[in-house]
C-alpha cells in the first residue's frame, strides 16, 4: 500500500482513538465538573453517616459544591468524622450546619450544607459545630410504631 | 521400580521444558526492548503496524462494542426496571464497559484477529527462510521484524480498548434512551456522578496497555519460536490465542484486586 495511504489511515484511527478517551473523559466521567486543585478542607462529626461514602456530593440549595473526600471513625467521642473539600468559589458562614440526607427515596446519600448567621466565613480546617446525621429508616418506623401504640387505646376509649 | 523412575523423570522432563521455555520466552522480551531503538528512529515500521495491527481491527472492535453496549441496555434495563431505578442504566452501562468488558473483550478480540495473525506472519517468515536470510545480510531480524510488531500493537490496543467502550456506551444510551424511553438527562447526570477520570477510565486504559503487552509478547514469541513447518505454525497461531486469552483473563483479575478494591 502507499506510504501516504497508510498514514492517512493510522492518522484517522489515532484521532478517533484520541475522540474516543475525550468522549469518555468528558461526556462519560466527571472530569470537567470539578477541580480539585482549588479547594478548602472542613470537617464535620456526624452521630451516624448512614450510607454516605466518600466522593459523594455536598450540596447547598441543591448546588454541588465540594465533596466528601475521607470518612473516619473518631474513637473519643464514637462519632464519624466526615472531612469534606469545598469549592473555594462557595464560601459558608462559620456557624453552617450540615445534615446527611437522600436524594430520592433509594437515592444515593449526601451532606447537604445549610447557611448560617455568622458574618465570619468557614477556613480550611475549621470543623462545622451543628450537624444532623443520616435517618436511620428502622428507627423511623419503629418511632411511628411507638407512637401509634400509644394513641390507639386513646382512640378506643371515648365510651 | 523401573517404571515408577520414568514416570518421575516425565513429570521433571515437562517441568523443566516448560521453565527453559519460560526464560527463553522472557530473554525474547527483553531482547525485542532492547532493540526497539531502530523502530522509534524508523518510524514508519511501526506506522505499518500500527495499520495490520489497529486499524484493520477496527471494524471488529467498533462493531463489537455497539452490540455489547446494546445488549448491556437491554438487559440492565430488565433487572434495573424491577427496582423501579431505570436511571441507573447509564452507571451501569458505562462502569461495567470502563472498567471490565471494554479492555477485557477488546483485548480478546485483539489477540484472535491481531495476535493470530502477528504468529502466523512471523512463523511463516521463519519457515520460508525469510528471518535467516536477513540475518545473512546482518539485519537483526528482532530489530526490524519483532519490534516494530510489538511497538505497532501495543499503541493500538489502548486506542481500539477506548473505542470499544466509547462505541458500547453510544450502544447503550441508543437501546436505554432512543428505543425504551430512559430519561436521557438522568442516563447521563447519573453516569457523569459516578464514573471518575482518573479511578475508572485512566485504570481502563491502564488495563488495557497490559494486556496489549501481554498478547503481543506472546504471539511474538509463539511465532519466533514456532517449529518452521505447516504444522509448527499452525499449532502456534493456535496457542497464540488460547495462551493469550487466559493470560488475559488472569491479568484481569490480578490488575481489578489491585485497582478497585475497597473504592
Amino acid at each position: 500500500m502507499q506510504r501516504a495511504t497508510l498514514d492517512l489511515w493510522v492518522g484517522i484511527f489515532v484521532v478517533a482513538g484520541i475522540a474516543a478517551i475525550l468522549f469518555l473523559a468528558l461526556r462519560v466521567g466527571n472530569m470537567g465538573s470539578f477541580d480539585s486543585a482549588s479547594t478548602y478542607t472542613v470537617k464535620a462529626e456526624f452521630d451516624n453517616i448512614g450510607g454516605l461514602k466518600a466522593r459523594a456530593p455536598i450540596k447547598s440549595a441543591g448546588v454541588v459544591v465540594g465533596r466528601v473526600a475521607e470518612i473516619g471513625f473518631d474513637s473519643a467521642m464514637y462519632e464519624a468524622t466526615v472531612t469534606m473539600k469545598l469549592d473555594t468559589r462557595y464560601k459558608f458562614p462559620k456557624d453552617s450546619s450540615a445534615s446527611i440526607m437522600t436524594s430520592g427515596l433509594l437515592g444515593e446519600q449526601y451532606v447537604a450544607l445549610e447557611a448560617g448567621g455568622e458574618e465570619k466565613m468557614l477556613s480550611e480546617g475549621d470543623t462545622l459545630k451543628i450537624t444532623q446525621g443520616a435517618v436511620v429508616l428502622e428507627n423511623l418506623i419503629g418511632q411511628f410504631l411507638y407512637n401509634k401504640s400509644e394513641e390507639a387505646p386513646k382512640a378506643a376509649e371515648p365510651k | 521400580m523401573n517404571s515408577l523412575l520414568d514416570s518421575l523423570r516425565g513429570i521433571g522432563a515437562r517441568v523443566i521444558d516448560s521453565i527453559w521455555r519460560m526464560g527463553v520466552a522472557t530473554r525474547f522480551f527483553l531482547m525485542t526492548l532492547l532493540q526497539s531503538g531502530q523502530s522509534f528512529r524508523r518510524f514508519h515500521l511501526v506506522i505499518r503496524e500500527i495499520y495490520s495491527a489497529g486499524v484493520l481491527s477496527l471494524i471488529i472492535i467498533l462493531v463489537s462494542g455497539l452490540f455489547v453496549g446494546m445488549v448491556l441496555g437491554l438487559q440492565g434495563y430488565e433487572t434495573l426496571q424491577t427496582y423501579g431505578s431505570e436511571e441507573a442504566l447509564g452507571v451501569l452501562v458505562s462502569l461495567s464497559l470502563v472498567r471490565e468488558l471494554g479492555p477485557v473483550v477488546a483485548a480478546l478480540l485483539f489477540a484472535s484477529r491481531a495476535g493470530s495473525a502477528i504468529t502466523a506472519e512471523i512463523g511463516l517468515m521463519k519457515a520460508t527462510e525469510q528471518l535467516a536470510a536477513m540475518e545473512m545480510m546482518a539485519v537483526d531480524p528482532v530489530a526490524r521484524v519483532v519490534a516494530p510488531r510489538f511497538w505497532g500493537a501495543v499503541i493500538s490496543m489502548p486506542i481500539l480498548a477506548a473505542l470499544f467502550s466509547a462505541m458500547g456506551i453510544l450502544g447503550g444510551y441508543l437501546v436505554g434512551v432512543v428505543l425504551i424511553g430512559v430519561d436521557e438527562g438522568a442516563f447521563w447526570s447519573q453516569m457523569q456522578a459516578a464514573v471518575d477520570f482518573r479511578e475508572d477510565i485512566l485504570n481502563g486504559v491502564l488495563k488495557s496497555v497490559v494486556f496489549g503487552v501481554a498478547v503481543t509478547a506472546i504471539a511474538l514469541f509463539e511465532g519466533y519460536d514456532a517449529p518452521p513447518t505447516a504444522e509448527g505454525v499452525s499449532r502456534a497461531t493456535t496457542r497464540t490465542v488460547v495462551t493469550s486469552s487466559l493470560a488475559i483473563l488472569g491479568l484481569d483479575f490480578i490488575l481489578t484486586a489491585f485497582m478497585f478494591r475497597g473504592v
